[in-house]
């Protein structure tokens, strides 16, 4: 095991809340947030239940001074990091080298969508400033811009897994001795784009979602956004910060199976969780809480099951997707679920998956069902796959 | 720790896949744009497995097997992949269906090929390679942040790894890009066009079967002040490498013929490389974001070849040190370093 890398703040806004405390009161009593769409305007609303978060865009832009007018991921974006750098104590006069990589899939879309309907009748018309912002990339410039961080900023998209990804470049970049600090996570907003784009595959739950549950419909999507702040040894003592934990294994690999589907028997899982718990020195009973990716199609639960059972069988830890409050936030999930395992670890507590109620007729395991409080948790895998068949899997350690 | 460069493969504008036809004949854009000249992908993938694919991932297959066909490799350790745009054609095409049906009768294919891991996927899919699968989309650094990512890797013991820079124009990208202002032609021969490829490394920590060994540094900066900075940025990097300024033999630089977007890249060649041979990238694979990737191919060929193509002239040789400029916004700034061992 090399150097330790630490997590030293933490920010999220998600349906459940626009921010760590309320998100965590929310979780601990058991209250979604999937509803009817109140913010987005889709043709769909009344019809697919979705995980927005409360608030408008200018109730999100007004309170840190940005415009209203830019895109809804760069706004959950900058709620969101700002938190976690201040919960960490993190200012822009800090000496050491900071990074932030972020995560998403669907950039400016919500801007380009309005664009479309007008340069899709004549390439002449529409307005160019709802497109400036349509990159993945030109989002975290923005926020790197609103947060002052210059010395290394990127973007990682690949769909599902995106934040995931993001969160194990910048600790890839800390043990490197790259950076001292990484502000790593990701951010998606709901759009009319990827709604449509998972109603066509058919994978959309009419009602709530119920992850591992035998009776499952689909999923539920949502929106959010969610960082870490990690930091080196030497970042953490100049913060003189208590971390929360650290990350201690994280492996990707590709199931190479469907550019959608996963592989029946979870190939690509498998090896992210195995190899991730190879990374951290860890046996698979170390774990006490498994963070499922869990999103509720029939296809994703079957896979990520059939791995767990090969990789844990017969002593299954405690597990659970908190996909059910919040929806599947897309780029924004890894990191969202990464910060309530690192709350898992720092409170003891393990979130129940809300909403089952039938065991997987295929799996000799359910996921927890009810908060369970005063737990030891010292280890949490984190699953997050995707599209193209991206798997990635984080496991946190009490620090 | 050295990073060698054991293959490439590019699809591009110029005759790529064909060096002694590239070395003879450039190519011309036509109007405000310049397109790749695709090959004929059956020579590359299963004819089935074509069909299916958009151009993009065609294209970015396709280059990638070439590269992984010039290595003798099977199955890399990494695949990393960065676009900025990701796969264009198939968003623009669901975002018109979606809105002409008011979000009605929509098929999933457009949709599915749209996510901007796609290319990386396919890849993956085609060599059945489980292994490590990234993709990176940061505007006009995304090859360069790959090329970090690659040497973090490869640091790490993970390697060999395949990495590729894509981006693809379409009609509707086009036509907005066009809007804005950035194929004004300001010159004669000046590189004001728009440009699409698909580039493919793969970086490895022993040089390869290839005697002919060419390593590569890279480093970027973001948000850099003043260009003052970023002449001092440029002589950083080559003091680290223990280099100076003329034990440059070419400077590729990221001039697109517009004033505002070149300022930075024309003070550099007013001040640290002042004097030295230079030639912009984008005059060949036209201007896109991820066009550094076809810079690093051209300046892997000529290291290799030792030789200049006959459209191209002020070269001394032997060629030892190549340096590629990339800039992002005027205020950030990138570099290449590529080496003859």
């Amino acid at each position: 095991m090399k150097d330790p890398v630490f997590i030293a703040g933490l920010g999220v806004i998600s349906a459940i809340g626009n921010d760590l405390p309320a998100n965590l009161h929310s979780l601990s009593e058991e209250k979604s947030g999937i509803g009817e769409m109140q913010f987005l305007h889709s043709d769909h609303k009344g019809e697919l239940p979705v995980g927005e978060v409360k608030l408008s865009n200018s109730d999100l832009a007004d309170p840190a001074g940005l415009s209203a007018k830019l895109p809804r991921t760069a706004l959950l974006s900058c709620v969101a990091a700002r938190e976690a750098l201040r919960d960490a104590g993190w200012s822009k006069t800090n000496p050491l080298r900071t990074g932030f990589i972020s995560a998403n899939t669907v950039g400016g879309m919500d801007k380009t969508e309005e664009f479309f309907r007008y340069f899709s009748k004549n390439a002449n018309s529409g307005r160019l400033a709802e497109v400036v912002n349509h990159e993945c990339g030109t989002i975290t410039e923005l926020v790197a811009d609103f947060l002052s961080i210059h010395h290394f900023v990127s973007t990682v998209s690949t769909a599902c897994s995106s934040s995931a990804n993001s969160i194990f470049t910048g600790a890839r970049m800390i043990r490197a001795g790259y950076l001292d600090y990484a502000l790593v996570g990701g951010a998606d907003a709901l759009t009319r784009f990827t709604l449509n784009g998972f109603n066509t595959l058919m994978i959309l739950d009419r009602d709530l979602c119920k992850p591992f549950d035998e009776e499952r419909r689909g999923l539920n999507l949502g929106e959010g956004a969610a960082y870490l702040l990690l930091a080196s040894g030497r970042g953490l003592k100049e913060l003189e910060k208590k971390p929360y934990a650290c990350i201690t294994g994280y492996a990707n690999a590709n199931d190479a199976f469907h550019q959608t589907a996963s592989s029946p028997e979870g190939t690509g899982s498998l090896l992210a969780m195995k190899n991730a718990l190879a990374g951290a020195n860890l046996k698979p009973s170390d774990i006490d809480y498994i963070n499922l990716h869990g999103t509720g199609t029939q296809n994703n639960d079957i896979a990520e099951g059939t791995a767990i059972r090969l990789l844990f069988d017969p002593a299954f830890p405690k597990m659970s997707s908190t996909k059910a409050y919040t929806g599947h936030t897309l780029g924004a999930s890894g990191a969202v679920e990464a910060v309530y395992s690192v709350l898992a670890i720092r409170h003891g507590i393990i979130f129940p998956n809300l909403r089952w109620q039938t065991p997987m007729k295929e799996l000799p395991f359910h996921p927890v069902t009810t908060c369970l409080k005063n737990q030891q948790v010292r280890h949490v895998l984190s699953n997050s796959f995707g599209f193209g068949g991206n798997c990635s899997s984080l496991i946190f350690s009490a620090a | 720790m050295k990073i060698y460069i054991r293959s490439t493969g590019n699809i591009s504008p110029q005759h790529s896949l064909d060096k002694d036809t590239f070395f003879q004949t450039r190519i011309y854009n036509s109007g405000d744009s310049i397109r790749a000249l695709e090959p004929n992908y059956d020579d590359f993938v299963d004819s089935k497995m074509i069909r299916r694919m958009s151009r993009i991932v065609k294209m970015g297959v396709a280059s990638a097997m070439t590269c992984l066909r010039d290595s003798g490799l099977d199955n890399p350790a990494a695949i990393l992949t960065a676009t900025a745009y990701g796969c264009l054609e198939d968003t623009s095409n669901f975002l018109r269906r979606m809105i002409e049906f008011e979000e009605k009768m929509l098929s999933p294919t457009a949709f599915i090929q749209s996510t901007h891991n796609t290319v990386g996927a396919q890849i993956a899919l085609l060599l059945k390679c489980h292994n490590y699968n990234n993709t990176i989309v940061h505007r006009a650094f995304s090859f360069e942040n790959a090329l970090i990512e690659s040497a973090l890797l490869l640091e790490e013991g993970i390697g060999p790894v395949l990495v590729g820079a894509i981006d693809e124009i379409t009609v509707d990208s086009h036509a907005i890009l066009r809007r804005f202002g950035l194929y004004k032609k300001t010159a004669e021969q000046s590189p004001n066009f728009a440009g699409e490829g698909a580039a493919f490394f793969l970086l490895d920590r022993e040089p390869g079967a290839d005697s002919k060994s060419v390593t590569l540094d890279v480093e970027t900066v973001c948000n850099t002040p003043n260009q003052e900075t970023a002449s001092r940025l440029a002589r950083n990097f080559l003091n680290k490498k223990h280099l100076e300024p003329r034990d440059l033999n070419l400077v590729l630089t990221p001039h697109t013929g517009i004033k505002k977007l070149d300022q930075a890249g024309d003070h550099l060649l007013e001040s640290v490389f002042k004097d030295l041979p230079h030639f912009p990238f984008k005059s060949l694979s036209g201007d896109y974001p991820t066009a550094p990737g076809f810079a690093l191919w051209l300046a892997v060929l000529l290291l290799r070849e030792q030789k200049s193509p006959v459209w191209m002239g002020g070269l001394k040789f032997p060629l030892k040190n190549i340096l590629i400029h990339n800039q992002n916004g005027g205020a950030s700034h990138s570099f290449i370093l590529i080496t003859t061992v």
